[in-house]
C-alpha cells in the first residue's frame, strides 16, 4: 500500500471523486433535458441502471465498512446486518413525518416518538420552497448521522464483551448479537417505537432530493447522485483513517496481533475503535438502505445479507477497498439486472424453447458464478491491492524481469 | 404439569436432532478450522431427496439411497469446493462454503419451483403415541436413543480405529501428520462423509416430525447446531452434544413464556453468556497463539 | 490510492453502463411496442403481426411467498389463454405478460420492479405480500404506470397513492370476519393467536383480530414465531394448556402445512381459523385424513363460478408447468380466481381508456367496475375495492373445501 501524502495526490481524488458525481447527475438528468423519445430507454429514470447504481452506492459503503473491520484489523464479525437495522430504524423513526405518524403507526394509534427532524428544522426555516427544502435536507443528513452514532454506540457496548473472542467464536458472538436486535425491532411490545412488524415508511427517500419545479415536474435529478455522494464522503473518510497511524495500527493486529502489542499497539482500545468506526459506516449505509427500499423493516436484516456483503468482500479482495466497490457494483448488476433474462421461459424465434430456462434459474446460474470467481480467483478481483498499484506496479514488475 | 412435559419432551427431542447436525459443523472445524456453512444445506437437501425417491420406490429402497446420495454430497462439495482452496487464506474456503450454500438453496428452489414439499409418512416413527398425558410421535421419543447410540459408535470409531486416530492427529496438528504419513485428504473425506452421513439420520428423525420442506429449511436447523457445537465447545463430540440438548431444551423453554419472539435470541444471549465466562465453549480447547 | 477509488467506481458504472445498453431494446413508446421486438425478456411470446400491449406481472416466484404467487399468476395466465387480445379504439391489441420475481424480498423487489417498468408495461398486477408491493409502489408511482394488488391486504398498500389499486378486501375487515365467526359458531371465549416475528401480514392480522375479540369481551393470547421455525410442538401445547377455544393461525403456506400436521400429532382439538393464505391445496393436503378442524377465510369458493371451474382445471391438467405451480394437483385456490379477475379488470381498464398509454389506464382504472368469478369488483376513493363479503369454507379433511357460511361485514 502506497500512502499518498503529497498535496498531488489529494487534489487528484478531490477532482476525481467530483467527475465522478458530475458523471452520474448528467447520467440521470439525461432524461429531463432530452425530448423522451430521445431518451434510449436505459437511460430513463425508472431504469434497471439506475436500481443497481443505487444499491451499489449504498453496499458499497456496507461492504468497505465490514472490509474495514474483517480486512483491514482481521476481526471477523458478522454483525453487520445488525448494525445496518439499528441505522435504518434510528433513521426511519426520526424522519417519518408528524402528519404520517398516524398512517404509519397505523395498529398502534400513533408513534411514541412525537417529532420528526425536518418538521424540527420545518419550523425554523419554513416548509415550503427552498426553506423547506433546507429543513427536509438537514433532517435527513442529521438523522443519517444519528444513525451512525446509534450504531457505534451500540457496537460500543456490544465490543466490551465480545472483542475479547477469538476469530470464529467473535463471528458467532456478532451474529448472536444481530438476531438478537432483530428480535427486538420485531417485537410487538415496543410497537409505539418500532412499529412492530410493519414497516416505517413514508420518510424521505432518495427520491425526495430531485428538484421539482411548478406542477411537479422534475427540474433536476438528485436521486442517484445523493447516495454517491454520502457513500463517496464515507468511503473517504474510511481511506483517511486506513492511511493514517490508526490504520497501520490495525493492519498490524491484522498480521500479528502479539507483535503488534509488542509494538506497543493498545489491542483493545484499536479492536474497539475499528470495531465503532465499522459499525457508524455501517449504520449510515443501514439509512442509506431504508431510503434505497422506501421502508424499514427489522426482517429484511438476516444473517443472510450480512453473508451477502461478506461474499462481495472477499469477492472484492480483502483488504482492498476499491475491490470492494467494484465487486459490489459488479455483484449487484449480475445478480438483479444482467441475469434476469434467465428467469423467463423464452421461445426463439426458430419455434424452438430454450431449456432450463424458468423462475429460479438466474440465481442458479449466479451461485455457480459466484462458485467460479471463488474457486478460481481466490484472492478477489483486486487482491489487496487498489487500483493504483495496478498502474503504478506493472511497469516495475516488467522493469525487474528485464534486469533479471 | 402436562405442558412442562411436553415442553421437555419436544426440547429433548430436537437437541438430538440438532445434535446430529452440530456433529458435523464440529468435526469439520476441529480438522480443517472451517465453519461449514454449507451443512445445514445439505441436511435440508437430504430431506428433499427423501421426498423425491421415496415418491418413485418403496421406503425400504429409498431411505437407505437417501443416505448414500446425502454422503456422495458431502463428499462431493468437499472436493470440489474445499480441496481446490487450501492452501488459500481461511476466508476464502468460508466465503466458497457460504457460495456452496447459495448454490444449494438456490438449486433447491429452482428444482421445487420454491413450493413447499411434504416430507413421506414413515411407518412407525409417525405413529402417535401417548406419554404421560401429552400425545407425539414415536419419532420423539426415540430420537435422544438413537443419537446417543450414534454418538456412542462415533466415539469408539474416534477412540479405537486407525482411521479415528488418523483424525485426531489430523485435528491436533494438520502439518505434522501429513509428515508422518497420513493421507490428509482421505481423513478429510471421511469427516466429511461422517457429517454427512449423520446430516442424513437426522433429517429423516427432522423432517418426519416437522413435514414441511422448503429451500430454506435447512437454514435455521442449521445455525442452530452450529450455536451448539459453539457453546459445547467447537471442535469437541461430546461438546456439540451436550450444546444441542442445551439449545434444544432453552429454545423450547423460552417458547413456552410470553416471550416467544425470542427464542432465537435467547439461545443467542445464552450462547454470547458462556462465551463471555468461557470463551471457547464449554469443552473447548485453550488455544494457544502461537508466536 | 484514494484517487483510484474513484476511478474504481467509475469504471464499474460504465461496465454496468454498456452492458445496460447492451440489454436494453431503444427507445418506443411507452405502453406499446411493435409485436416481438424484444423476445428474450418477454414472458410470453408475442405474435408477430399485430400490435401489442403489456401487462407486468409483479409477483414472487421464489421466497417464502412463492407458493402463492405462483397460483396468483396462474390465474393471470390462464385468464390471458382465455383472452390474449384487446380491443382499443377499433384496433386490436395482443396482451403479452411481462412476469417479473420479486424473490418475496423487500431488497430485491426495486430492481424487478424496475425490469417491469424498463419494459414499458401499460399497468402492472400484483403482488402477493403486501411488503414487496409497498416498496415497489414508488418505482410505478415515479413510472405513471397503474398497479393492481390482487391479494395484498395490508392498508398502507393504497393509502394515500393515487397509483395503487386493489381488488381484495383488508386485513381489518377479514379479522373482524374472523372474529364474528368464532363468536357465533364456537362461542368461542379464548383465542390463541399465532404468527411469524416480523411478518406485517400475519402480525396485523393477529392485531386486528386482538382488537375485536377482546372487544368482543374475549381473552387473546398472541404468540410469534421466528422466520424459517419448523418446530411448533411447544406453541400448540401452550395452546391446549391455556384452553384456546380457536387458534387463529394467519400465516404461510410452508408454515400452516407444519401447524397442522403436528396440531393432528398432538391431538389439538380446537379448530384453526385461517386466514386467506391458508386457503391453499398444500394446507389441504396437510388436513387431508386428521381430524383437524380447519375454517378458512377467502376471496372464493370452488363451484362460484362453474365455468371458470371447468375452464381452469382443464387448464392446469393440459399443462405440466401449471400443474407443478398449483402444487401438483387441480385443487382451485383463491389467489387463483382473484388473479384471473385482475386480469380482467386491467381489460376493462385498457379499453375505458381507449388507449395504451398508462397514464390514461391509470386515469380511467379507478371508476372501472366488473363482476368477475369473485363477485362484484369497484373502487372507493383510496382504490381498494368495495367489497362486503367473504367465504368462510372448512377442510372436509378428505382433499376438499366445503362452503361453510358467506359472511357479511356488520
Amino acid at each position: 500500500m502506497i500512502e499518498q501524502k503529497s498535496k498531488k495526490g489529494a487534489y487528484l481524488f478531490a477532482a476525481a471523486c467530483i467527475l465522478l458525481l458530475a458523471a452520474v447527475v448528467l447520467l440521470e438528468n439525461v432524461s429531463v433535458f432530452l425530448p423522451r423519445e430521445k431518451v434510449p430507454s436505459v437511460l430513463l429514470p425508472t431504469s434497471q441502471l439506475f436500481v443497481v447504481l443505487k444499491k451499489g452506492a449504498v453496499y458499497s459503503l456496507a461492504a468497505v465498512s465490514m472490509n474495514l473491520l474483517n480486512g483491514f484489523t482481521g476481526l471477523f464479525s458478522l454483525g453487520q446486518a445488525g448494525f445496518m437495522l439499528l441505522g435504518a430504524y434510528t433513521y426511519a423513526i426520526l424522519t417519518v413525518p408528524v402528519a404520517s405518524k398516524d398512517t404509519v403507526y397505523y395498529l398502534y394509534g400513533g408513534s411514541a416518538v412525537k417529532f420528526s427532524l425536518q418538521d424540527l428544522f420545518g419550523a425554523l426555516f419554513g416548509t415550503e420552497g427552498a426553506g423547506g427544502a433546507l429543513s427536509m435536507g438537514l433532517g435527513v443528513v442529521l438523522a443519517m448521522v444519528l444513525a451512525g452514532c446509534v450504531a457505534a454506540v451500540f457496537a460500543y457496548f456490544i465490543g466490551l464483551p465480545v472483542l475479547r473472542l477469538k476469530s470464529d467464536y467473535l463471528a458467532i458472538a456478532t451474529l448472536g448479537f444481530a438476531e438478537i436486535l432483530k428480535a427486538v425491532f420485531q417485537w410487538q411490545a415496543l410497537g409505539p417505537i418500532t412499529n412492530g412488524a410493519n414497516m416505517l415508511q413514508d420518510f424521505p427517500t432518495f427520491s425526495s432530493f430531485n428538484i421539482t419545479g411548478a406542477g411537479g415536474k422534475v427540474i433536476l435529478r438528485l436521486s442517484t447522485f445523493f447516495p454517491f455522494l454520502v457513500s463517496m464522503i464515507c468511503i473517504a473518510m474510511i481511506c483517511l483513517l486506513i492511511n493514517s497511524s490508526y490504520g497501520r495500527a490495525f493492519k498490524a493486529i491484522r498480521e500479528d496481533e502479539t507483535a503488534a502489542e509488542a509494538m506497543g499497539i493498545n489491542l483493545a482500545k484499536h479492536k474497539m475503535l475499528s470495531f465503532c468506526t465499522s459499525a457508524f459506516f455501517a449504520g449510515v449505509s443501514g439509512a442509506l438502505f431504508a431510503m434505497f427500499v422506501n421502508n424499514a423493516q427489522a426482517k429484511v436484516y438476516t444473517t443472510t445479507m450480512t453473508y451477502e456483503i461478506l461474499l462481495i468482500v472477499v469477492i472484492g479482495g480483502i483488504g482492498s477497498i476499491s475491490g470492494s466497490c467494484i465487486a459490489t457494483f459488479l455483484y449487484v448488476a449480475c445478480s438483479e439486472w444482467w441475469l434476469r433474462f434467465l428467469d423467463n421461459e423464452t421461445v426463439l424465434d426458430s419455434g424452438m424453447k430454450v431449456p432450463f430456462l424458468r423462475a429460479g434459474f438466474r440465481m442458479v446460474v449466479f451461485s455457480v458464478v459466484i462458485m467460479i470467481v471463488v474457486l478460481f480467483f481466490r484472492r478477489g478481483i483486486m487482491g489487496d491491492k487498489e487500483l493504483p498499484d495496478l498502474f503504478k506496479r506493472r511497469p516495475k514488475a516488467a522493469g525487474k524481469e528485464e534486469t533479471a | 404439569m402436562e405442558f412442562a412435559i411436553s415442553v421437555l419432551i419436544s426440547g429433548i427431542s430436537v437437541g438430538g436432532q440438532y445434535a446430529l447436525i452440530a456433529i458435523g459443523y464440529t468435526m469439520v472445524y476441529g480438522i480443517l478450522r472451517l465453519i461449514n456453512f454449507a451443512h445445514g444445506d445439505v441436511f435440508m437437501v437430504a430431506g428433499l431427496l427423501g421426498i423425491y425417491l421415496s415418491a418413485s420406490m418403496p421406503l425400504c429402497l429409498s431411505l437407505p439411497l437417501v443416505f448414500l446420495l446425502t454422503v456422495l454430497l458431502g463428499f462431493c462439495i468437499e472436493r470440489a469446493a474445499y480441496k481446490p482452496l487450501r492452501s488459500a487464506p481461511r476466508m476464502s474456503v468460508m466465503i466458497s462454503a457460504i457460495g456452496v450454500s447459495y448454490l444449494i438453496q438456490n438449486t433447491a428452489t429452482y428444482v421445487t419451483g420454491g413450493q413447499p414439499m411434504t416430507y413421506p409418512v414413515i411407518p412407525f416413527l409417525s405413529d402417535t403415541v401417548k406419554i404421560a398425558g401429552t400425545s407425539t410421535k414415536w419419532v420423539t421419543i426415540l430420537t435422544p436413543f438413537l443419537v446417543l447410540a450414534l454418538v456412542l459408535a462415533l466415539t469408539q470409531l474416534i477412540n479405537h480405529t486407525k482411521t479415528g486416530m488418523a483424525m485426531r492427529a489430523v485435528a491436533k496438528d494438520f502439518e505434522t501428520s501429513q509428515l508422518m504419513g497420513i493421507k490428509i485428504n482421505s481423513v478429510i473425506s471421511a469427516t466429511f462423509v461422517i457429517g454427512s452421513a449423520l446430516a442424513a439420520v437426522g433429517s429423516m428423525l427432522y423432517f418426519t416430525n416437522f413435514q414441511a420442506i422448503t429451500p430454506t429449511a435447512g437454514a435455521l436447523p442449521g445455525l442452530r447446531a452450529f450455536v451448539a457445537a459453539v457453546v459445547g465447545g467447537i471442535g469437541s463430540i461430546p461438546g456439540a452434544v451436550v450444546g444441542a440438548f442445551i439449545i434444544g431444551i432453552c429454545e423450547n423453554v423460552i417458547k413456552s413464556t410470553q416471550f416467544t419472539v425470542f427464542s432465537d435470541a435467547g439461545t443467542f444471549a445464552l450462547l454470547i453468556l458462556i462465551l463471555v465466562v468461557k470463551p471457547t465453549g464449554l469443552f473447548g480447547e485453550k488455544v494457544t497463539d502461537k508466536v | 490510492m484514494k484517487k483510484f477509488l474513484a476511478s474504481a467506481l467509475s469504471a464499474a458504472m460504465l461496465l454496468s453502463l454498456l452492458a445496460g445498453c447492451g440489454g436494453g431494446s431503444g427507445s418506443t413508446p411507452a405502453g406499446s411496442t411493435p409485436a416481438g421486438s424484444n423476445p428474450a425478456s418477454s414472458g410470453t411470446p408475442a405474435p408477430a403481426g399485430d400490435k401489442v400491449i403489456k401487462i407486468g406481472v409483479f409477483e414472487p416466484a421464489s421466497g417464502d411467498s412463492a407458493s402463492g404467487g405462483k397460483k396468483e399468476t396462474l390465474g393471470i395466465q390462464f385468464a390471458n389463454s382465455e383472452t390474449p387480445t384487446v380491443d382499443i379504439g377499433g384496433e386490436t391489441y395482443t396482451v403479452q405478460l411481462v412476469l417479473s420475481d420479486n424473490g418475496s424480498s423487500t431488497d430485491k423487489a426495486p430492481s424487478a420492479a424496475a425490469n417491469l417498468v424498463s419494459q414499458n408495461v401499460a399497468i402492472v398486477l400484483g403482488s402477493y405480500g403486501s411488503g414487496v408491493s409497498m416498496v415497489a409502489s414508488d418505482i410505478f408511482k415515479e413510472a405513471g404506470v397503474a398497479a393492481m394488488g390482487v391479494t395484498c391486504t395490508n392498508p398502507n398498500v393504497t393509502a394515500g397513492n393515487d397509483h395503487y389499486f386493489r381488488i381484495c378486501f383488508l386485513d381489518n375487515f377479514q379479522a373482524q370476519i374472523l372474529v364474528n365467526f368464532a363468536m357465533e359458531k364456537f362461542d368461542a371465549k379464548v383465542a390463541y393467536c399465532l404468527g411469524e416475528a416480523g411478518n406485517e401480514y400475519d402480525q396485523g392480522l393477529v392485531a386486528f383480530f386482538k382488537q375485536v375479540f377482546e372487544a368482543n369481551g374475549g381473552k387473546v393470547i398472541t404468540d410469534s414465531f421466528p422466520t424459517n421455525n419448523s418446530d411448533f410442538n411447544s406453541y400448540l401445547n401452550k395452546a391446549k394448556a391455556e384452553g384456546a377455544d380457536v387458534i387463529f393461525t394467519p400465516v404461510s403456506i410452508a408454515y400452516a402445512t407444519q401447524i397442522i400436521t403436528q396440531a393432528q400429532s398432538l391431538g389439538i382439538t380446537a379448530p384453526f381459523l385461517g386466514s386467506d393464505t391458508l386457503d391453499d391445496n398444500m394446507v389441504l393436503d396437510a388436513a387431508n385424513g386428521t381430524d383437524i378442524q380447519l375454517y378458512v377465510s377467502t376471496f372464493y369458493q370452488e363451484g362460484g363460478a362453474p365455468e371458470f371451474d371447468e375452464g381452469i382445471k382443464n387448464y392446469i391438467n393440459s399443462n405440466s408447468a401449471a400443474k407443478d405451480a398449483n402444487g401438483g394437483n387441480d385443487t382451485i385456490a383463491a389467489v387463483t380466481a382473484m388473479g384471473y379477475d385482475a386480469y380482467y379488470v386491467a381489460l376493462e381498464a385498457i379499453k375505458a381508456a381507449g388507449s395504451a398509454d398508462p397514464a390514461a389506464i391509470k386515469a380511467a382504472l379507478g371508476s372501472v367496475t366488473y363482476t368477475g368469478v369473485s363477485g362484484a369488483i369497484a373502487f372507493d376513493s383510496v382504490g381498494d375495492a368495495v367489497r362486503d363479503t367473504a367465504y368462510i369454507k372448512h377442510s372436509t379433511n378428505d382433499g376438499a373445501w366445503e362452503l361453510e357460511t358467506v359472511q357479511k361485514a356488520s
